[in-house]
């Protein structure tokens, strides 16, 4: 017995020793005598391609049903039902991957990657709400996508934020963006779909870090209202943009407006802008000189926050495998720690020349610098041209939804009066008939 | 301010332009994306040659049991009867008493076939992904035991948990119609069959040089 396995070790050391690094037949396989059968490994299949494709279609449908309901049918019931349909579909159902906003990343790696072929569904996933957003505004943010809809859903007790702390945090959906478009298009990380907060409610696991700030996010939300979408989400930063040249919006009112403040607190998002005063004319020239600063200061921003993004390249760019690796051999060649972790032991028992991986690292390293000027100079560029926004005035003579900011959820249509009558008569028309 | 509502004014001609430009952004961007897409869809995948069975795929999987389990190429595998996938972890104290079995789950069945020879099957409804058996067989037999990641359980996530933990970068993407890289099935005629030659997949899209960067060793490059 004991004999036998020495015999083995000795076989298995001496081949071991020849310096093959892969698996090859130490143990010749045998002739059997007894017409034994060997089984062959069971290979499942994967979903099917045409569930991926069907999932088009249900984005299809929801996403002109959603805009259906908020521009025409106008009731916030409605919305809320398919809103709850979509969650279940898109989140519970179809784990709530893939997403457009993790599309964006595909997006992003396939326009730098020339390697990278993007499936044709995701394409679909990430184009679709943007055509419709251009159309209806953001229908697909009301009722389609599951993290708004979850969101929505816990908002119980909504308070509103001053426009400037709103406007200041949504900087970090910009910044968030910006990253997020530098790591998926270096390779290096997909970090929406890694800090995607509500994803461990729709697969009902994973990672504990992951669920406390989903829980915390769902917390916050109670009394904010939908905190992703306003402040963090990537994509809805598009949206944001697009919503602004849509050619169809959300009225808050059927008819004419008569400014009766009703809906004034009715939006939970902070979407609904009061009419503006006259505009003072001592206040104009004030205005004016402070415009051609901040158009000044436009330049200096987007150099300044580029050079930012510029220097951190040696923090970004460790965000990248290929870096680490490199970071964690130097320091191990050159003796300053001593222990190994598997990745190292796994280069090195490819035996590739630590050279060429140092000279990749720095490769990378470069892309990081060219991705940091582009990321920070976006970054910069959106400061600036948030402060020359706010410096300019819009004239509004009713109350009205905020293009950009409206997620088209449909809770300022019970407000309004002129909606009420407008519903009452409908009803009386059908009754008389 | 008596606005035309129908004409033209000055807001709604920059409005129009606006949108008239948004539009032909997005059509110029469907255009691009669409030559750049593929009609077939990936799925996520291990390559058995470069896996260091590492362990990391039972924890990191977001499923609570992760979708990565144990595969027995039964056409490679010896039949040994001190199996170093089966029993560890101190070769020279083996002895087939099941105190010495490797696997924590006790995933694998042992069954006699014929004399000197056992049959090692892996029963997936117990198998964690932890690899410690893939690591006995790669490293003292013939490494018919590799981990794969199981389509029948693989939520298919954008990006993978563990491939983003995986220290080898044996994660890569798969066409979904040939969606496991099995070792060659038929040692005997040396070829490849079942599975599908890294070069001609298209992976997950880490850049060339990453991706080649536990592949074969380079031929020619003295190591430093």
């Amino acid at each position: 017995m004991i004999r036998f396995a020495y015999i083995i070790i000795a076989t298995a050391a001496l081949l071991f020793s020849s310096g093959a690094a892969s698996a090859f037949e130490r143990f010749p396989p045998p002739d059997f005598e007894s017409g034994y059968q060997q089984p062959s490994p069971t290979t499942p299949h994967p979903r099917q391609d045409i569930y991926e494709y069907i999932d088009v279609v249900v984005l299809l449908a929801a996403l002109g049903l959603s805009s259906y309901l908020v521009l025409r049918w106008r009731t916030r019931r409605a919305i809320f039902v398919l809103m709850v349909l979509s969650l279940f579909y898109f989140g519970f159902w179809r784990k709530g991957c893939v997403c457009p906003i993790g599309a964006i990343q595909n997006i992003a790696l396939s326009v730098f990657d020339p390697d990278y072929a993007v499936p044709i569904v995701v394409m679909f996933f990430f184009l679709l709400p943007l055509v419709f957003t251009l159309f209806f505004g953001r229908t697909f943010c009301a009722a389609v996508c599951p993290l708004g809809a979850i969101q929505d859903l816990v908002l119980l007790r909504p308070i509103s934020i001053p426009e400037w702390l709103e406007s200041g945090l949504r900087l970090f959906a910009y910044i968030y963006l910006a990253a997020a478009v530098m790591f998926a298009a270096t390779g290096s990380a997909f970090v929406i779909c890694r800090y995607d907060p509500f994803v461990s409610f729709f697969r009902l696991s994973g990672s504990l870090n992951i669920l406390i700030l989903g829980v915390c996010f769902l917390f916050v939300g109670i009394f904010i209202g939908r905190p992703y979408c306003r402040f963090i989400c990537p994509y809805g930063v598009i949206l944001r943009q697009l919503s602004r040249i849509s050619k169809w919006k959300v009225a808050i009112t059927p008819d004419e407006c008569i400014k009766c403040r009703l809906c004034e607190d009715s939006c939970p998002f902070g979407a609904i802008r009061a009419p503006t005063a006259e505009w003072p004319a001592h206040d104009y020239n004030k205005s004016k000189k402070r415009l051609a600063f901040l158009i000044l200061l436009l330049p200096v921003l987007v150099f300044s926050c580029g050079w930012i993004g510029f220097t951190l390249r040696p923090v970004t760019s460790r965000v990248h495998d290929t870096v680490r690796l490199a970071d964690r051999i130097y320091l191990e060649e050159t003796g300053k720690v001593q222990d190994t972790t598997d990745a190292s032991d796994a280069f090195r028992a490819t035996g590739k020349d630590i050279k060429a991986l140092y000279a990749d690292a720095l490769d990378i390293q470069a892309e990081f610098g060219l991705g940091g000027w582009i990321a920070g100079g976006f970054v910069g560029l959106v400061i600036a041209l948030k402060l020359i926004g706010h410096s300019l005035r819009h004239r509004r003579t009713d109350y009205e939804a905020e293009r950009a900011g409206c997620l088209a959820c449909g809770r300022c249509f019970e407000y309004c009066p002129k909606e009420h009558a407008k519903r009452k008569l409908a009803k009386e028309t059908v009754g008389k008939s | 301010m008596a606005e035309n509502k129908n004409g033209i004014n000055r807001r709604n001609f920059l409005r129009n332009g606006l949108w008239a430009a948004g539009l032909t952004g997005l059509g110029a961007a469907a255009g691009f994306l669409s030559r750049r897409s593929s009609k077939r869809n990936t799925v996520w995948q291990i390559d058995p040659e470069i896996c260091i069975a590492c362990g990391n795929c039972a924890t990191y999987c977001v499923l609570e049991e992760s979708a990565v389990k144990c595969v027995h190429a039964h056409a490679m595998c010896g039949y040994c009867r001190i199996c170093f996938g089966f029993f560890g972890p101190e070769p020279l104290d083996i002895n087939e008493g099941a105190e010495n079995q490797l696997c924590p789950t006790g995933a694998i069945k042992r069954t006699f076939v014929e004399d000197p020879y056992y049959e090692y099957t892996i029963d997936e409804s117990l198998c964690m992904g932890c690899g410690k058996c893939v690591k006995g067989c790669k490293t003292f037999g013939n490494g018919s035991l590799f981990l794969q990641v199981r389509h029948d359980r693989c939520l298919n996530c954008n990006e993978c948990s563990i491939a983003a933990a995986c220290p080898s970068g044996a994660f890569k993407r798969v066409p979904a119609d040939k969606p496991y890289l099995l070792k060659r099935v038929d040692i005997d005629k040396n070829n490849t069959a079942g599975r599908t030659p890294a070069s001609s997949q298209t992976f997950y899209g880490l850049p060339k040089r990453q991706r080649d960067r536990f592949g074969a060793p380079s031929n020619g490059v003295d190591r430093a």
